[in-house]
């Protein structure tokens, strides 16, 4: 192995390094101007985005635990761009709430701890890789979701994480040993020549599958979500509905086309029960949430269902669009999360009827809401539209009819909720409206990325083709 | 051939359209006008370069005109068949950028001087840069579903035009008449797509035109009730542009068109978008001709004579101004159809086609003009219609010697440009179906008339005077007026069938001239007979409406279509189909529908409980699911 193969794994040297620069940051810089931590950090990750850009190199290193290819490489590429985003929208937050509390430097590296967890998660080669990015990835975030300390339900959300991640990765992790007591190997590679459909195996691949399922937040393993996500800072919430949410499935997406590929005929029944029940769950809960981020919270375990029936082809084409929805739903949930964040953090109000009559006090974040609301919702022309389209026919192209038609009830459900914020917002009045106010720049840009993106990734066609044709490099 | 400036052509007027659009409130009027004008004047330039370009330097190979298409695709269905965007360059497509260019910069103009003064300033030039996008878009498109989507696109710039006076109640009925009546054709246009699609496999114009492409040669495959579905989607098209073009019997919405503002009315219901129903079947000329030799193209040919007729009846009985016009147009885009409908494909065969495109352009120029004099004219009296107006000459010199020729060109007088192009529809129509020339004959006499009892009524007729001594109205107004008078004139000179045939090669067209000469006598009798009746005040006309009785009574009512229709939909669909569909839909549909919401709402409400916030519950869920799962599966597919 030559010293030039390490450029393969790109993306987590830079971050590491970003994250180790940081460090240094944090000794040297003075605490009366510790808040330029931000912009260092802001600035650091967006060179550390560009950089992904550049033309990669494909390959697996350190004898097949790690591998890359054009997939993974763009699909690294889609979290960074969330990941900007999201610190782009916290910025202020973080200036405002966590320098004070001589925090602000941690909060970056915890962060981007986990993104690193993502990427060796994404990049596994086989059960261990897999293993150590997934605890890498959710730990720092249990220790996020506590971030607000003067905040009892903060507390109360991280522990909710970490018992509940601790459960979930322990189910993992023995779902992953029975899969090594039959198959004989942790490396997929090996994995998928051994495996066979005995009880044993499967009752290791339904566990394994739980443990992911978690972290995606399909029912019934969604119920740390509401909880967690209204306690924790907004980012947080944001960044486990968005980044950690796409990272799992894109992970388990793999997993189940390449490695699990033989036990097809059992995950796609799986596949399809959990899509159903995950919907109409995430739906229906979703309806009475008063919370904003309990609402946005069901949402997403909602969204989590239609994303499955990309999965359900098991082909390239399913690859495609369950990557290029995730893509369009990064920016949609971003946009949502990004203005709730807007809000709370000026005013501190998180809840539904809070936004009666926003349109007149703030047109711009209501329309942007609006557009991530109608993105969300998949109503053409904006962006969800199309990536729900194409899940809908990759589900269609194998015969799934009914599965599909039950997704299409769903989206009616859900649009009945995604439009009861924009009523709220758009044709009723209050008195107590939410009063005029300006965002900083780096929310502002944050908002507009997410627009822009909600607006254009739908219409521009060339993004679906290029993704269809990167999908075939994992196979 | 290069082509890729092309893409500008459209887009700059877009860009016009956003900034006059996004800053609205912001722009002083004078500026937007300036916006608006010099926009267009880029595109107009880069227009005529490309003509050039096209015409005279590089596309021609062989004698024949290529074609060049530049597109990406959009959305990808089967090999086959996807949906592209992007821009077709071909004789028609830049005959039809060059019409657009010249009516729309001079309709630019003119608006800064008509529309001076108005609240809406900025939104009007806005709106007209959204259709003049719109336009090019329509005539660049490589295949049917992009024409479908700027079809779509110029109708609703039409709509917000025609209702642009909106505090008007009949401009909004206008405007959403124009609307729903084109909406309707549309449909029609759409199922037509769809067959297309289906059965031939492919959206894109090059690949359908081809003569010897499989959807030309395998018209026979499939057929349906005694016609090949090839053709049942041809008809369907028609619909859609005999919607858009105003044909009988969908023409209803053209005249109520004329509520919009009167350079409206000279670049959207006159010279650019009305056309594009014509321009639509020139584009799939070949198809027409080939399949089923020629059955879908025949009823063109019909309709459009039908149409001609029709509407010049009408037009004799009119008084107001505008509505004159506007049935002129109707008659004038029945010519065309006719001229499409009876043409041949090789050589001089095509004599139709070249002549519908000559016409359609050396029409767009006259009858801009005469929309933009009716508009000095109304400007200056105040009023639509013949009753307030009279020896206007004395007043209006210019208004008054420009309409004149644009007069005179549509009654085909030679040597001014209506009489090249009419002169050509009727050699074709001669050649091939006597029946249409005599019906042709007639409506330019017909023509000829009505249009001279509209100049005379003007300009002429009763001496009277006025409250408010009419003016000639300003330079900005006038020199459209102008520039299109030259035009007029000198564009029957343009040697049109060496440039636009349907075969793509040119040949050389020759004066008819027995049936020249039957034509003009034809059209200098009508223009006699207005003379007599209506240069001097007598009571001469009104003593033949009374002797034609109730035919001139049923044509001044527009022989009754718009009650025909309004008893149609009022009285039985209304009635007899909607409502009851209605109580259904509220009773039933509505009562299921409000059922299952409050019972979704009802379990929502139910399950509340599982969510019960402690973390202990949570992890005993997230156990029982995997093991609930786990049993299912291992039970169900284990083996």
């Amino acid at each position: 192995m030559d010293f030039s193969s390490f450029l393969l794994m790109r993306h987590e040297i830079i971050l590491l390094a970003v994250i180790l620069l940081l460090v240094v940051a944090e000794v040297s810089i003075s605490s009366n101007k510790k808040s330029s931590v931000v912009h260092l950090a802001i600035f650091l990750f967006g060179i550390h985005t560009i950089a992904g850009f550049f033309k990669p190199d494909y390959g697996s290193l350190f004898g097949g635990m790690f591998h890359t290819n054009a997939l993974i490489h763009f699909f690294k590429n889609v979290l960074n761009i969330g990941v900007l985003i999201l610190l782009l929208q916290s910025a202020d937050w973080i200036e405002e709430k966590i320098i004070q509390q001589q925090r602000g430097t941690e909060f970056f590296m915890l962060l981007f701890s986990s993104l690193l967890g993502m990427y060796f998660m994404i990049s596994a080669g086989d059960f261990l890789m897999f293993y150590l990015g997934l605890e890498l990835s959710m730990l720092p975030v249990a220790a996020l979701a506590a971030y607000e300390t003067t905040k009892r339900i903060s507390s109360e959300s991280g522990i909710k994480l970490i018992l509940s991640a601790a459960l979930a990765s322990g189910v993992t992790l023995f779902g992953v040993s029975m899969l090594y007591a039959t198959s004989g190997s942790i490396y997929f590679a090996d994995i998928v020549e051994a495996i066979s459909s005995d009880n044993l195996t499967i009752l290791g691949f339904v566990l394994f599958f739980a443990g992911l399922g978690f972290k995606i937040s399909l029912v019934p393993f969604h119920l740390w979500t509401a909880d967690v996500y209204e306690g924790a800072p907004i980012s947080i919430a944001s960044y486990l509905s968005v980044i950690s949410k796409g990272a799992a499935v894109f992970i388990l997406m793999i997993l189940l086309f390449t490695v699990l590929k033989p036990l097809m005929f059992i995950w796609e029944n799986m596949v399809y029960i959990l899509a159903v029940i995950t919907m109409f769950i995430g739906n229906l809960f979703a309806l009475r949430q008063q919370n904003m981020k309990r609402f946005l919270a069901f949402s997403s375990i909602a969204q989590a269902g239609f994303i499955l029936l990309g999965l359900i082809p098991g082909n390239a084409l399913g690859t495609a669009t369950v990557v290029y929805f995730v893509l369009i739903y990064v920016f949609s949930n971003l946009a949502a999360f990004g203005v709730v964040q807007a809000i709370s953090l000026h005013t501190g109000k998180e809840q539904m009827k809070d936004y009666e009559g926003l349109y007149r006090t703030n047109p711009n974040l209501s329309l942007v809401m609006m557009l991530a609301l109608f993105s969300l919702a998949g109503i053409p022309p904006v962006a969800g539209f199309f990536g729900k389209f194409f899940l809908f026919t990759a589900a269609a192209s194998k015969g799934y009819y009914l599965l599909v038609f039950l997704a299409v009830v769903n989206v009616t459900i859900s649009l009945y909720y995604y439009l009861l914020v924009v009523r709220a917002m758009f044709l009723r009045q209050s008195e107590t409206a939410i009063p005029y106010f300006k965002s900083k720049i780096y929310m502002k840009l944050g908002l507009l990325i997410t627009a822009l993106g909600i607006l254009v990734l739908g219409l521009y066609s060339p993004l679906y083709d290029f993704i269809h044709e990167l999908s075939n490099s994992i196979f | 051939m290069n082509i890729t400036y092309i893409i500008l052509i459209p887009i700059i007027p877009f860009i016009v359209f956003l900034l006059l659009g996004i800053f609205n409130q912001k722009i002083k009027p004078a500026v937007s006008g300036y916006v608006g004008v010099f926009g267009l004047l880029a595109s107009a330039m880069l227009s005529f370069y490309a003509a050039y370009q096209y015409f005279f330097v590089n596309g021609k190979v062989d004698g024949v005109y290529q074609t060049f298409t530049e597109k990406t695709v959009w959305m990808h269905f089967t090999d086959t068949l996807h949906i592209d965007m992007g821009i077709l360059v071909d004789p028609i497509s830049v005959m039809m950028l060059v019409v657009v260019s010249v009516v729309s910069l001079m309709v630019h103009i003119y608006s800064r001087g008509y529309m001076k003064g108005d609240e809406g300033y900025t939104k009007f030039f806005a709106f007209l840069g959204l259709f003049t996008f719109s336009m090019y878009g329509l005539v660049l498109a490589t295949n049917l579903f992009q024409i479908y989507i700027f079809w779509e696109l110029v109708g609703v710039s039409s709509y917000l035009l025609i209702g642009y006076y909106y505090t008007k109640t009949s401009a909004i009925a206008a405007a959403k008449k124009a609307f729903i009546v084109t909406r309707f054709a549309d449909f029609g246009f759409l199922i037509g797509i769809m067959i297309i699609g289906f059965y031939t496999g492919t959206f894109d114009f090059e690949t359908l035109n081809n003569p010897e492409g499989s959807a030309i040669l395998n018209w026979a495959a499939t057929s349906f009730m005694g016609l090949s579905v090839i053709t049942w989607a041809l008809l369907f098209i028609f619909i859609g542009g005999a919607g858009k073009s105003a044909m009988f019997p969908l023409h209803i919405w053209l005249p109520d068109a004329m509520e919009g503002p009167t350079p409206v009315s000279a670049l959207i219901h006159a010279a650019t978008m009305v056309v594009a129903g014509v321009f639509l079947v020139a584009r799939l000329f070949p198809m027409f001709y080939f399949v089923e030799d020629g059955f879908a193209l025949n009823i063109v040919a019909y309709v459009g004579a039908f149409s001609a007729l029709f509407a010049a009846v009408i037009a004799i009985t009119q008084t107001d101004i505008k509505r004159v016009l506007a049935f002129s147009t109707m008659s004038q885009l029945g010519y065309m159809m006719l001229g499409l409908g009876v043409s041949g494909y090789e050589g001089h065969e095509g004599v139709g086609y070249m002549a519908s495109m000559f016409h359609l352009f050396t029409h767009a120029m006259f009858k801009a003009l005469l929309f933009l004099g009716a508009g000095s004219v109304i400007h200056a009296v105040h009023s639509n219609y013949l009753k307030d107006m009279g020896s206007l000459r004395k007043y209006m010199p210019i208004t008054n010697i420009t309409f004149l020729i644009a007069a005179l060109a549509i009654a085909g007088v030679p040597p001014l440009a209506g009489f090249w192009s009419k002169d050509e529809i009727l050699v074709a129509a001669f050649e091939h179906n006597k029946l249409i020339y005599y019906v042709g004959v007639f409506v330019a006499g017909l023509t000829a008339f009505y249009m001279f009892r509209l100049y005379f009524g003007i300009f002429w007729g009763k001496d009277r005077t006025y409250d408010h001594k009419p003016k000639e109205s300003p330079l900005s107004m006038t020199f459209p007026l102008l520039v299109l008078a030259v035009l007029s004139v000198v564009g029957g000179l343009i040697p049109f069938s060496e440039f636009v045939t349907a075969d793509k090669v040119g040949f050389e067209a020759h004066l008819n001239y027995p049936l020249a000469a039957i034509a003009t006598t034809v059209g200098i009798i009508g223009i006699g007979l207005a003379w007599i009746f209506y240069k001097k005040e007598n009571n001469l006309s009104d003593r033949y409406a009374k002797a034609f009785g109730p035919l001139y009574k049923w044509a001044s009512d527009k022989f009754y279509f718009d009650e025909i229709y309004m008893f149609i939909t009022k009285k039985i669909l209304f009635k007899r189909v909607s409502a009851p569909i209605a109580k259904f839909d509220r009773k039933v549909v509505d009562g299921t529908m409000n059922g299952i919401g409050n019972k979704t709402v009802l379990i929502s409400q139910k399950i509340k409980g599982v969510q019960s916030g402690k973390v202990q519950d949570y992890a005993f869920v997230f156990v029982a699911g995997v093991v609930v799962i786990a049993l299912v599966f291992i039970y169900l597919w284990s083996n």
